[in-house]
């Protein structure tokens, strides 16, 4: 049998460059290459950058920091909600960096309203609880979509970009309320740093539970003048922080929050009422510092969505958004750690 | 090779059809999970670890079938540079195959994330924490997974062009459905 198509046989080749047409288009399409709207992860980090560009090898958001490492110590009470082990009564290593929401690795620390606590716990069985909290009670808008057109906003050289915003998202006035008037303290061991997203938690009957979290610190916050901060060191935080855990381990009460039914768990703009039920599910202890360049926490992505079984994510959709987004931050400084160089030679991260 | 055959072994075949459609919805769920911050994203990912991990189990059951069984040979009218091409593409599927689910999964371990295929069942780590491993790993599994689709593609198109304008048996090789010979 040889080879001789015909020239009547030209329906076989169409055929052919039809189905490979018709894939590549699906893959494109899937791709959202056909989708210049959708709200790629690529969009959102490049939309965190600031004027002059994102800082090469560094988080691309939250980008200041300094390492902690310490262990959670749980009570048990938090087995009854999840029947994850790290509830169960015992001690667990925690991997940490306390940080400022700045794109700005160089950013003076009293100049950044937002701080923030990125935390892994380890259990034993092999699972690990990441989270990334902040010290604002919520959070500026309702969805990661608002979210992303509020850095578009601010970032715009449009006159009315950010009144036509606030206009559309009036929960942003809530946020801009707390900046001004919540007291600012000296010390990452004085804040409060909670989840603000809802996860659920799975009981070992099976019974889920929405909640949030927070971590309650246990010094005394000392409320300090903005405009005295700014007269200290730019680092003035990490230097506190260091000699304070220096001299003795700092601590936080992890404390649970429920959701009563019919309460608002998709939306992290919205508070839950103060009398919701809370369950303190153990203490967090830092008792070690290091600089990020060398430290623990560089090359650790604090990705809220790694969640040890009894933990999952609920129907609020910044998780996802925030997961998608930290890992392509992750990408890219991985990619750029020339730019970010580690001070001792050969350093394991 | 064992002797001649006019098709594949209906084991190859079998896993032939259920790996093309396991591949082809892997790189789709690939391409959809980095494009979209929704929560489609997080579920498109707890799919592409478990599937990444069959693809790989399956493609070493094949490997052992194919180095067991070996393939027909090709016709031999065929023209020379179109069987070095047939050759060099089966080359190419093996080494992707097993290659693009163990860069995956070395590119989560040098990222220090816990790989999770379901459940609370998690695979260790192959490799140390990294960031220049991740990088370079990183690059290789999303350029590859288009160079694996483009090949796709062109595989499609042979299989096609065998089946459709040369007649020549190649496409019953490995076409699904019982030996008629």
């Amino acid at each position: 049998m040889s080879p001789s198509p015909r020239p009547a046989s030209l329906g076989p080749l169409v055929l052919i460059a039809a189905v490979v047409g018709v894939g590549a288009a699906a893959f494109a399409y899937t791709a959202g290459w056909f989708s210049p709207q959708r709200l790629t992860p690529d969009k959102l980090v490049d939309a965190l950058a600031p004027p002059g560009g994102p800082a090469l090898g560094h988080r691309r958001n939250h980008a200041k920091g300094i390492c902690f490492t310490g262990m959670f110590e749980a009570n048990d009470a938090g087995t009854a909600l999840s029947k994850a082990m790290v509830f169960v009564k015992g001690q667990y290593p925690v991997l940490g960096r306390f940080n400022l929401a700045t794109p700005a690795p160089g950013a003076a620390d009293a100049t950044v309203r937002v701080r923030g606590l990125g935390l892994q716990i380890s259990t034993p069985d092999g699972q690990e609880w990441r989270s990334a909290m902040i010290d604002a009670p919520f959070f500026p808008v309702a969805t990661p979509q608002a979210f992303y057109e509020l850095l578009t906003a601010s970032g715009s050289k449009a006159p009315d970009a950010m009144k036509n915003f606030v206009a559309a998202h009036p929960e942003l006035g809530n946020f801009g309320a707390w900046a001004k008037s919540a007291p600012w303290t000296g010390s990452y061991a004085e804040e409060r740093f909670n989840s603000l997203n809802s996860f659920v938690f799975a009981d070992a009957s099976g019974t889920d539970h929405v909640v949030r979290w927070s971590l309650l610190p246990v010094a005394q916050p000392a409320a300090v003048p903005p405009e005295d901060l700014a007269k200290r060191d730019p680092d003035f935080l990490e230097q506190e922080i260091t000699q304070r855990v220096g001299s003795g381990p700092q601590r936080w009460t992890m404390v649970v929050t429920l959701a009563n039914p019919g309460d608002q768990t998709a939306d992290p703009s919205k508070a839950w009422p103060d009398d919701r039920k809370t369950v303190e599910v153990g203490t967090l202890t830092v008792d070690k510092i290091e600089a990020e360049a060398d430290g623990p926490c560089r090359d650790v992505n604090f990705d809220p969505t790694v969640l040890p079984a009894g933990i999952h994510t609920s129907d609020d959709p910044f998780p996802a958004a925030r997961s998608a987004a930290y890992a392509k931050s992750f990408d890219r400084r991985t990619a750029e750690a020339d730019d970010y160089p580690r001070t001792v030679p050969g350093a394991k991260p | 090779m064992s002797g001649i055959h006019h098709r594949f072994s209906p084991g190859q075949r079998v896993l032939h059809w259920l790996i093309a459609i396991c591949i082809i919805a892997m790189l789709f769920i690939g391409v959809g999970m980095v494009s979209t911050i929704t929560p489609i994203h997080l579920a498109l990912i707890s799919l592409h670890k478990p599937l990444g991990i069959a693809i790989l189990v399956l493609a070493l059951i094949r490997l052992v079938l194919r180095v067991r069984h070996g393939a027909p040979a090709l016709p031999a009218d065929l023209p020379e540079p179109m069987k070095l091409a047939a050759h060099l593409s089966h080359l190419a599927f093996y080494l992707l195959m097993i290659g693009m689910p163990l860069i995956g999964w070395g590119m989560l371990s040098a990222a220090g994330y816990p790989i999770v295929l379901f459940g609370g069942v998690h695979l260790p780590a192959i490799l140390p924490q990294s960031d220049g491993l991740h990088a370079l790993l990183w690059d290789a599994h999303f350029y590859l997974a288009f160079a694996f689709f483009a090949l796709i593609l062109l595989h499609v198109a042979a299989a096609l062009f065998h089946a459709l304008v040369r007649r020549d048996g190649v496409f019953d090789t490995m076409a699904p459905g019982p030996t008629h010979d």
